[in-house]
């Protein structure tokens, strides 16, 4: 029985997009009006995350995959639902009380070119998380646990002196998952982790996050937009789509039979070497920008199934009979 | 004849201490329709070798030598003035990041018409119809409409759209496009491609295609030149390299692809990484990563042969087909 590690329900996250008092006027019919608009980036998300696995999220850029990896890190304050590590709730901690969850979950972000300090050596940026979280450490402990970690991610402790620009891409990124390691933490979450860097170096990094997954038995949360990379890593797998989820499914489920019409898309969508694959179901139109909070699916506006129900009611998440959950008005009433 | 033949291309690099090669001995040809794609890691000098198919290398790099010939015209020895008629009108470019490549503070519509008004005498309003019927052209919705709008107005697939749409106003022969899906999603990816490989197809353009990705150049390209270190290190068709790589660099990136491995395994990586161009090993430069390295390879570079397949530059693939020629005659 898996232990749920994370557990988030009902998350919402809205953000303001006038921040100014003055802009927040509006002259209509004669009269100032104040208005505020707001992107609804997250509506609703219920989703857990077991210890030791891989949960891999998946959907266009604006979907909001970003910002539930934020929200859960704490790197920003959700507008509604609970977060839970284990028992306990983290979304509403002030920055002392969320000092412990900080070293149990740590954050490997998208560029490495840029989530590196350039002003500071690997050392020094190595450094000081471990002195921070453990100040009983003596100078020469720090100094083993660093080379550990460095060996431990395939750098020479050698070349501990050096600065970020002095590394290649996939050397920064093995640098940003050792600095994530230091404190030890039991999750990860990797904000696309792999989109900067070429093929065989995605390979590198991938192989190194899933042998430290073996050695420590970590649990990722693994963002991304690349499904090939899904396909091989995730242990499930959740589609996203303006702010919510509409399947989530063990990997193999959802790549021999994905049942929402978006991930229908998405998977025919991926360019494999084979040559005889079908061609990619068309969706029509791109992702809309969620100003409102959208009511009734959030895929009706590009579904070719969608009917009445789903203009007007949100589908639940229900359990399919292969272990997946989906959230559609068509399935349920077996229209597709 | 070819419509663009590359031969015995060398780009360097003058730097204060030393020269680096950035494009060494490069050479293919390109016919009239035909689809072609570039592939290696970064650093492998594909987009070096695009750019300077326009002349289009700034200081500090330069063409050493080697011609670039669009039908019988001699790319390298034009002057500017010739390279301006041949940039855009006969071969236009694609580049990475569609919000780069606009101007952000001209509308769409103006930079479609100052596209055609400087190369082709026409009135505004000519201009305008000629603007809007590509835009339609590249399925973009209420044309009109996005030809008043701004670059961030937009969002990124339609911004792809909207350069297509402008590659394609002066009807060029050759389209080169540089990564020109790497910044989309997969969906959006997925609807360029598509609409590049229909537009080529339709009207006859042949088209350079530079990318890292091979599942996209499986898709779209009929002729794969594989590029490492500034060397093409394999061409030969698509469909060839990719089902049977010869190699070892065409096998190792096919095999870093996570498809190729079963879920839940490690991946095959290359060992190390692309060198630098100040730190290029004598020899094939590809030897410090390659699992089939001999004493040969780290001292004399390998010649580009035909295999049979498709050409290699490659001691072990040069060995083995003197060993099937020898045991030919032997035979005989």
């Amino acid at each position: 029985m898996p232990i749920p590690l994370i557990q988030i329900s009902g998350l919402e996250k809205a953000f303001s997009s006038n921040e100014s008092w003055l802009s927040q006027w509006r002259f209509r019919h004669g009269k100032f009006k104040k208005h505020k608009d707001s992107i609804h980036a997250l509506n609703g998300v219920n989703l857990t995350i077991h210890q030791g696995e891989t949960l891999c999220v998946v959907g266009e850029t604006g979907c909001g995959k970003s910002t539930l990896a934020r929200v859960i890190m704490g790197l920003t304050t959700p507008s509604a639902g609970e977060i839970h590590y284990l028992d306990q709730r983290i979304d509403q901690l002030n920055n002392r009380q969320r000092m412990f969850f900080r070293r149990r979950m740590q954050m490997v972000f998208q560029n490495p070119y840029a989530s590196l300090n350039p002003r500071m050596t690997v050392y020094q940026t190595l450094s000081e998380p471990i002195s921070f979280h453990n100040p009983q450490l003596s100078q020469s402990q720090v100094d083993e646990k660093i080379d550990a970690l460095l060996e431990s991610v395939g750098i020479s402790a050698l070349s501990s002196d050096r600065y970020p620009h002095e590394f290649s891409g996939g050397q920064r990124q093995r640098i940003s998952l050792a600095r994530a390691l230091s404190v030890e933490p039991d999750f990860i979450v990797a904000d696309e982790p792999l989109s900067a860097l070429d093929v065989s170096v995605q390979a590198q990094v991938l192989n190194l996050m899933m042998d430290k997954q073996e050695e420590r038995n970590l649990s990722y949360l693994f963002i991304t937009h690349d499904l090939a990379v899904v396909e091989h890593f995730a242990t499930r797998v959740a589609v996203m789509y303006l702010g919510r989820i509409c399947e989530l499914a063990p990997t193999e489920t959802l790549f021999q039979s994905p049942k929402h019409p978006y991930t229908q898309a998405l998977l025919s969508a991926i360019p494999r070497l084979d040559s005889n694959t079908a061609q990619p179901i068309r969706l029509i139109g791109e992702v809309p920008t969620p100003t409102e909070k959208p009511i009734g699916c959030v895929f009706q506006a590009r579904c070719p199934y969608a009917n009445q129900r789903c203009y007007e009611t949100s589908p639940p998440m229900t359990l399919q009979s292969d272990g997946s959950s989906v959230a559609c008005h068509a399935i349920e009433e077996g229209r597709l | 004849m070819n419509l663009l033949s590359v031969s015995n291309l060398h780009v360097n690099f003058h730097m204060k201490e030393q020269e680096l090669a950035a494009l060494i001995d490069v050479s293919f040809t390109l016919n009239r329709g035909e689809r072609i794609a570039i592939v290696g890691e970064s650093g492998a000098g594909k987009s070096i070798l695009g750019f300077s198919i326009v002349n289009l290398i700034g200081k500090p790099g330069y063409i050493k030598s080697g011609s670039i010939k669009l039908e019988s015209k001699e790319i390298t020895k034009m002057n500017l003035r010739q390279l301006q008629e041949v940039r855009g009108k006969r071969i236009a470019m694609i580049f990475q990041d569609p919000m780069m490549t606009l101007n952000p503070v001209l509308t769409i519509g103006d930079q479609l018409v100052e596209t055609i008004r400087s190369h082709t005498k026409i009135s505004y309003k000519d201009a305008r119809n000629i603007a809007i019927e590509k835009l339609h052209h590249v399925q973009i919705a209420s044309p009109e409409k996005r030809f008043n709008q701004y670059p961030h107005e937009l969002s990124g697939g339609m911004r792809q759209r909207v350069i297509i749409a402008s590659v394609l106003l002066l009807n060029p022969d050759i389209i080169i496009a540089d990564e020109p899906t790497t910044a989309l999603d997969v969906t959006i990816q997925a609807e360029i491609l598509q609409l590049l490989l229909t537009i080529c197809r339709d009207n006859g353009v042949a088209l350079v295609l530079i990318s890292h990705d091979l599942g996209v150049v499986s898709k779209v390209a009929e002729r794969t030149l594989v590029m490492y270190a500034g060397h093409v290190v394999e061409e030969g068709p698509t469909l060839e390299i990719i089902n049977d790589p010869q190699h070892p660099y065409t096998q190792g990136l096919l095999n870093a692809l996570p498809q190729m491995t079963l879920p839940g395994q490690r991946l095959n990586q290359i060992q190390g990484s692309m060198p630098s161009l100040a730190e290029r090993p004598t020899g094939c430069a590809f030897h410090p990563r390659c699992p089939y390295a001999t004493q040969k390879c780290r001292q004399e570079q390998p010649k580009f042969i035909y295999s049979g397949v498709s050409s290699v530059a490659c001691f072990l693939v040069e060995d083995m087909l003197n060993e099937f020629a020898n045991n030919d005659k032997e035979i005989s």
